[in-house]
């Protein structure tokens, strides 16, 4: 209450002296007004707040139910009967074509996608934001700027030169192929990310283990490495998130095999055959976005930091 | 100067540094190949005639004729510059006004953000499969409204062909909004306590000290917001293909997807061609003369 902006100036004035009821010399703020106040904005964003729950809260509700209550109820309606069914068919026998062993194969393949992709983007650019902070060498700042310039380029102008690139070494259709992509369309913003980040280090350690005669590698491993824990984490969340949540790269790189969840999931629930079932669709829509859900909830305020990095710098 | 040791002489140039340039290997290829490479490949063929394959029999302007001339192509422009549009202001004009709520040392901070951040987490196919439940006729608002007594009451953009952008729109604003609210409170914490003192004693109101003083400060966090907002829009296909898939009709078309459908499914890659190359020209118009104020003449933000 009494740490609003306006009224920081006058605060100790007006508790020393006068009291509350009293305003101070400078203060001309009645508490009835700064109430409304509070109430305009608290209420305000609670609005909001609810605006933005109310999907998350719909999604969870439908995929409770059973087909017959949500023909005859209102989407908003808590479940009358909960019923886990709707998660068991999303997870294990929902259809796409003439598959229907559900969204577990589009889960793993997403997993087999995006733990090889996270860790070799990480690396990749690590190293490379690495060497364009302390080992510059004649022509890398060229290179870094098109690679940043590149990344605003969009990806529909490279995908087809991609797909001969991947088609000349054999990899085009398969998982190794989908890494390299999303290997090379990370680099821009973590290269960006960790040149920026070992560039604020300070240089004398830089120097000293220099001076020691350690080299490249050596000092990426033995300092720079322990030395930057948190931005690898920023990173690890960047990246588990944008490459779970991708779609184009995975419909263009990959066969029906291999699709990630996130083409799975589209496929199942745009399907035109059948009867649509809302309960299956919205369990498997919640089980596809509960990855990067989960990372956000658990990392907080990192999450915050990674997008702002990504974002801002860029 | 790395594991070399050449005696006296000048060490050679190339083998300078060679660890460093063995570790920017990745990046020097991505950045001339495909970022570089890549993107010339693609506009060189968009003057050619390839249909299934590409094939190096260049027509000139024909394919941008044809491009220009179709129905489908127009129509995804008109979507892209109306949903462009609304989505720029209406994710500026709500960010700001979220961030400066936020701004007012509220309590419980960490939750509201929370709350508004987190669609941003979630993918556009989860988006538009939720949006699409919503806004479902027979069972979302629609329906929902009607059943409190409003009968006539009509809001089903997924299904009417003019509104269908607005459909969209409104999903799009409800993934995308947290980030700029976020983005702009970031700005609206960098900036001095002392002004808001200044502006208090001076006795100018509360909007006017935001309008007047506030935003031309943040100039620089609006257009980095802007050119962030603006490179995604350009993007947009995932939202569209899990929403409406293009539907109903073709109303609700956008360029990436015109483009992804022209090469992967219509098999006729020279108009795929041609018609990322107009993307990648869109981008251009809002990137180069951001690149310019920013990095190019007059240095003079900070």
């Amino acid at each position: 209450m009494d740490n609003m902006v306006a009224s920081n100036g006058t605060l100790t004035a007006n508790e020393t002296g006068t009291g509350r009821i009293k305003a101070g010399p400078s203060g001309r703020k009645p508490r009835r007004r700064l109430s409304r106040r509070n109430i305009i904005v608290y209420g305000t964003l609670i609005v909001v707040a609810l605006y933005y729950l109310l999907p998350l809260y719909v999604m969870i509700v439908t995929s409770l139910k059973g087909m017959p209550e949500i023909r005859v109820g209102n989407i908003f309606a808590p479940p009358l009967e909960i019923t886990f069914e709707p998660w068991v068919k999303a997870w294990a026998e929902a259809c796409t074509g003439l598959n229907c062993d559900g969204l577990s194969r589009g889960f793993w393949n997403s997993v087999r996608i995006t733990v090889p992709s996270v860790i070799i983007s990480i690396a990749v650019a690590s190293v490379n934001g690495y060497a364009l902070a302390n080992w510059r060498f004649k022509g890398a700042e060229l290179f870094f700027t098109i690679l940043v310039v590149g990344a605003f380029i969009p990806y529909q102008v490279m995908i087809y030169p991609i797909v001969i690139v991947l088609r000349e070494m054999g990899v085009y259709g398969t998982l190794t192929g989908l890494v390299i992509v999303h290997t090379i369309f990370g680099m821009p913003i973590l290269t960006l990310l960790f040149r920026n980040y070992f560039a604020g280090l300070p240089e004398e350690l830089f120097k000293a283990a220099r001076v020691d005669g350690a080299g490249f590698w050596t000092i990426y491993f033995k300092i720079m490495l322990p030395m930057s824990l948190p931005i690898f984490v920023v990173a690890m969340i960047l990246q588990v998130t944008g490459i779970w949540n991708d779609f184009l790269f995975g419909v263009v790189f990959t066969r029906p095999e291999y699709y990630p969840m996130t083409v799975q999931l589209n496929n199942i629930v745009n399907s035109v055959q059948g009867v649509k079932e809302y309960n299956v669709n919205m369990a498997a829509t919640i089980l596809t976005g509960a990855v990067p859900l989960v990372v956000y909830f658990v990392s907080g305020r990192l999450f915050v930091r990674g997008i702002a990095a990504g974002a801002v710098k860029g | 100067m790395t594991a070399l040791t050449r005696g006296s002489g000048r060490p050679n140039q190339w083998l300078r540094n060679l660890n460093a340039k063995i570790a920017s290997i990745p990046m020097i290829l991505t950045a001339v190949v495909i970022f570089l490479g890549g993107t010339i490949w693609t506009v060189v063929y968009s003057f050619t005639n390839s249909k299934l394959l590409p094939r190096l029999s260049f027509v000139g302007l024909d394919q941008y004729e044809r491009l220009w001339a179709a129905p489908r192509w127009i129509i995804s422009i008109q979507n892209l510059a109306l949903y462009g549009f609304f989505s720029l202001v209406f994710s500026l004009v709500i960010g700001f006004v979220l961030a400066a709520l936020m701004d007012q040392k509220i309590r419980f901070e960490n939750t509201f953000r929370t709350i508004m951040l987190y669609p941003f987490a979630l993918s556009f196919i989860v988006t538009g499969l939720v949006w699409q439940w919503l806004l479902n006729p027979q069972f979302g608002i629609q329906s929902i409204v009607r059943s409190l007594g409003w009968e006539s009451f009509s809001f089903d953009p997924l299904y009417d062909a003019d509104i269908v952008i607005y459909g969209i729109l409104i999903a799009a604003l409800w993934q995308g909004t947290g980030l700029v609210m976020c983005l702009m409170l970031a700005g609206l914490r960098g900036i001095d306590e002392d002004i808001w003192k200044a502006a208090r004693v001076d006795g100018i109101p509360m909007w006017k000290t935001y309008v007047l003083i506030i935003i031309p400060m943040m100039r620089g966090v609006f257009i980095t917001t802007l050119v962030i907002i603006a490179s995604g829009i350009v993007k947009v296909y995932d939202l569209v293909v899990a929403q409406t898939s293009g539907g109903p009709g073709i109303a609700s078309e956008v360029p990436a997807k015109y483009v992804y459908d022209y090469m992967f499914q219509a098999q006729n890659l020279g108009q795929g061609f041609a018609a990322s190359t107009m993307m990648l020209i869109t981008v251009a118009i809002i990137i180069v003369p951001w690149a310019y104020l920013e990095f190019g003449g007059g240095r003079k933000r900070g």
